[in-house]
Formats: C-alpha cells, structure tokens, sequence
C-alpha cells in the first residue's frame, strides 16, 4: 500500500513543481541582455557554457520567440534564501526578472540585492545600482550567506529524493520476499558490488560494515547526479566545486576519525626508519593527509566540468562550422560527435562515481588497517601497489 | 584558482552538507540496513543450502559406496557358491566312477572266477568222461576180438564217430 502511494505523490509533488513554476513562469517574459535571440556568435557560445557551468538561480529550460515577437523562456524560479546584514531574507528568483547582469535591483527586508552572473550581491546601504570596479568585480556590494535553493540544491534534493524512493522501496521489498523483484533486481547487484568490489577488499572483511552507509550513499549519489547532468534539464551538480569539496571533506574526516594508532604513527613518527627521516616525513605525511581528498575533488569536478564543456562545445559545432559544411553537414557532424562523447560521459559518470567511492573506501582502509610489525615493509609495499594498481587502470 | 574560489558557493556547500547528512541517515534507516542485512542473511541461507547440499552428497557418496561393496561381496559369494557347487559336482562324479569302477571290477574278478571255476569243473568232467568214454572204448575194443586188425581199425573210427563230444 505504501509502496503505490509513494510514487503516486512523489509524482504530483514534482509535476505540481513543474507546472506551478511553468505557468509563473510563462507570466514573465522577458528582455534579458543574455537572452535577446538564439545563440548565435563565438563569445555567446562561450558565456552560454560558461553560465551553464555555474550554478543558477533559475531553472531554465529553454526559450522561444512568441507570436508578439518578444522573447519567452520557459523555466521556473527558485527561492532565495539570504542571510544578509538585516537578517534572513526570502524570495522567488522571478523577482529578479531573469537578470543576471545586476540591472534589476530588488528590495527586500531593508536590503537590496542584484544578481551579477548568477550570484546575489546586497548592495551597500545608500547605494542605488551596483559599480563596477576595474577588476570586474562590484566596489559597492557584496556577497550576502547565500542559502538559495539553487538549480543544484534543486538537483541534490532530486537525486536524495529518488535514492530515497529507489532504494527504500527496495529495502522494503526484502520484508515480504528474498528476492527483489521490478528495478529492485537491477539495483540489488549494484549494491552487491559496491560491498564486494569496494568496500570489502579495501577496507578489510571486519570493518568494512561501518563504512557501508557513507560509501553506498556517495557512490550512487555522484553517480545518479553525473547521469542527471547529462540530461537536457542542464544540471551541473557534481560539477560544482562546492560539492566535490564537501564530499572530499566527509572522506577526509571519516579517515581522519577512523584512523587508529597505526595510522597517526605513520604520520608523525614513521617506524623503522633513522629518526632525521622520521622529522622529514612528518610534513610529507601530513600534506598526503590533504593531497588525498583534494586529489579526489578536483579529479571528479575536472572530470565532470571537462565533460559538459566538451559536449556543449561539439553541440555548439552546428552553429560554429555552419559556414563551412551547411546547415545540414554542421548539424549532422555536431549530432554524431555529440552522441559518441555522450556514451563516453555515460561510461564517465559510473567510472567517476566508482573511483571516488573506491579511493575513499582505500584511504578508509589504509586509515584502519592493522600493521603487523615484524612485516611492516611487505604492508606497506603492498598497500603501495594496491593505490597504483589503481590508479593505473584508470588513467 | 581565482576563478575556481569565485565559484565557490559557501551556500551551496552548506546545503549540500546537511543534505548529505540527512540523506546518508535517512539512506542508512530506510535503505542499507535493511538491504545489507537481507543481503547477508540470504548470503547465509545460500551457505547454508550448499553446505547441506555437498554433505547430502558425501552421504549418497557413501551409500553408493556401500551399496557397490555389499554388491561386490554378493558377487564373490556368489562366484565362491558356484565354485564350491562345481567342485563339489567333480567331486561327486569322480567318487561315482571310482565306485562304479570298483563296483565293474569286483563284478568282473567274480566273474572270471566263476568262469575259470566252471572251465575247471568242466575240463574235470570232460577229463572224466574222456576217461569214461576211452575205457569204453578201450572194453568194447578189448571185447571184439582183436584179429582183424582193418576190422578194428573199422571199428575204432566207427566207435569214434560214434561218441559225441558232449
């Protein structure tokens, strides 16, 4: 019973999302200087990938020329949620009237804000439309604590919500039956092979148990949120620095509070070596304790970044070689190129989120491994090839 | 790096930590406990099942065993049975032949005895009759005179012709 209904209202909160913010949406059209026409030049293109690859305060969806010539985009907005210097401020993106060249100013709550290339800035008290200094960026404004449900809040609560519901309903299958049945079953070996493939032969067969929620959670997290990106709703979730940084930081403070005697040990004071070596290494060890879960942010955003700017700059191609080949053989190009790097992006997103999971469940296990001393050289050597062995079959 | 700090959002890294909190929380209660612990539990059942399955195995392993055995010792008791009975059989039919044989002998010596015994008495009869027949003779040919020597060479054939060798 509970399992129809799930759905059931899951879809209407969406669809009522969706067509709620549609119909709000269709009441604003609008002359943005961004949106004036079609995409159409070199620099257009560019400021196009460039605002997709940021974070939004709208939804957008696409846009169109209407019968009275003006031009309509179809999208919905988003709450803003600021604290600024008089407290918490809320209120629809629409208010902003899809600008994003901090023309329109908005008051709210004794505050005025603009948004400047999809960030809010409060200007400063008195000043009436913000001033650009000669480093392009505003003298008399600044960013307020920007809470906003973002295109990508947006996305993480869709791809918490549909984990939520895939993997719940799988997990309430397994009360009336062994066997999952329907998407469960497609669901289930993936969960085996997270447990088996990751977490049991990197963080070892007694540990690993603890660890299952995080690395579960992450793995299909960034791999549902890199599938999602490459939809044509256009969200950039795992492309987003934020993110990545936040994730690398859960791994990084799971290690660090996991790590037992052993591991602090080999940081400050490597065993079985000359004591002046042991000085040298601390700060190495210590700056290896940053360098692995910086590796790992930076690797999934570039990784992600590099894919939606290849993909949009190959969708682009239609536009950009339409001198050379034709309508028709620029768009022909585009679409072929563009479908081949999209399976590549799909191929991305699953080894992306499987590397992030497995070099965490690595650094988890190197953090909790018991040493045995008498062999310390051959664990440490091993442990060595384990990280290189990974590394080489993914680069 | 410029670009990248200016990118980033201390908004959205919030967000995106409570979320992901909440969201590994909710996941671990609604989500992995259960599937793991149904994971395992099913993973143990399966154990289980070959376990039971390999050791019903040895067992049907075992009983063919001794089933291949007891068949194998009927075999050779049997083989042993038809053996004895073959020996048993030669046996017989040597020890018969050897009794007939006695048996044909004693029958035969006896008969030869009898045989020789009858030749005996015979032979001694013959004797006495001879005997008998040649003073017979020997008084008819001694009672005719004895002149005429054709005459009683006459007579001596005709005497002769006469007796019957009975």
């Amino acid at each position: 019973m509970k399992i129809t209904s799930l759905p059931i209202h899951f879809l209407a909160v969406i669809s009522f999302l969706l067509l709620g913010s549609l119909v709000n949406a269709q009441e604003h059209s609008v002359a943005e200087a961004n949106d004036e026409g079609p995409v159409n030049t070199q620099q257009e293109i560019t400021d196009y990938t460039n605002h997709h690859l940021k974070d939004s305060h709208d939804f957008h969806l696409f846009s169109y020329q209407g019968s009275d010539g003006e031009r309509h985009s179809v999208g919905f907005s988003l709450p803003v949620i600021l604290w600024a210097s008089n407290g918490p401020v809320a209120f629809m993106s629409s208010e902003f009237h899809h600008d994003i060249d901090g023309e329109v100013v908005v008051e709210k709550g004794g505050s005025r804000f603009v948004n400047l290339h999809d960030k809010i800035y409060e200007l400063e008290e008195g000043a009436e439309e913000i001033v650009m200094g000669e480093d392009h960026h505003p003298v008399n404004a600044h960013k307020p604590f920007d809470l906003s449900i973002t295109k990508s809040v947006f996305g993480i609560l869709l791809v918490g919500l549909l984990l939520l519901f895939w993997f719940g309903s799988l997990g309430k299958q397994y009360k009336k039956k062994s066997i999952p049945t329907g998407f469960g079953r497609a669901l289930e070996p993936l969960v085996i092979y997270v447990r088996d493939e990751i977490a049991r032969p990197n963080i070892g067969e007694h540990k690993y148990r603890k660890y299952m929620s995080f690395l579960l959670t992450v793995f299909f997290f960034i791999w549902v949120s890199n599938l999602l990106g490459m939809t044509p709703f256009g969200f950039n979730i795992t492309g987003q620095i934020a993110v990545t940084v936040c994730l690398a930081l859960f791994t990084f403070f799971i290690v660090q509070f996991s790590g037992n005697k052993d591991y602090w040990k080999h940081i400050f004071w490597m065993p079985d070596v000359p004591v002046i070596m042991k000085i040298i290494l601390i700060p190495i060890e210590v700056l290896g304790m940053l360098t692995k879960p910086f590796s790992l942010l930076i690797r999934l955003f570039a990784n992600i970044t590099a894919g939606h700017v290849v993909v949009m700059g190959l969708i682009a191609l239609m536009i950009t070689l339409k001198a050379q080949f034709g309508a028709v053989g620029s768009t022909g190009l585009s679409l072929v190129l563009t479908l081949f790097i999209s399976v590549i992006e799909i191929l991305v997103a699953f080894l992306q989120a499987f590397i992030f999971t497995m070099l965490s469940a690595l650094f988890i296990g190197m953090a909790v491994a018991e040493h045995d001393h008498d062999h310390e050289h051959d664990e440490e050597g091993h442990e060595v090839d384990d990280v290189e062995d990974v590394r080489e079959s993914f680069v | 790096m410029d670009q990248l700090l200016n990118d980033f959002s201390p908004g959205l890294f919030v967000m995106q930590a409570v979320i992901l909190i909440i969201l590994i929380l909710l996941m671990k209660k609604f989500a992995w406990k259960p599937i793991l612990s149904s994971l395992d539990e099913r993973e143990q059942g399966i154990q289980g099942a070959l376990e039971a399955a390999e050791k019903a195995r040895l067992e049907m392993k075992n009983l063919q065993a001794d089933n291949e055995k007891a068949l194998q010792e009927a075999r050779a008791e049997r083989d042993a049975m038809l053996k004895e009975a073959r020996e048993i059989r030669t046996k017989m039919i040597a020890e018969a032949e050897g009794d007939a044989k006695a048996q044909a002998d004693k029958i035969i010596t006896q008969a030869q005895e009898a045989i020789a015994a009858e030749k005996r008495a015979a032979v001694a009869e013959l004797k006495g009759q001879v005997a008998e027949l040649s003073l017979e003779i020997a008084e008819k040919v001694v009672k005719q005179e004895l002149s005429d020597k054709e005459k009683q060479q006459q007579y001596v054939d005709k005497m002769l012709q006469d007796a019957t060798l009975n």
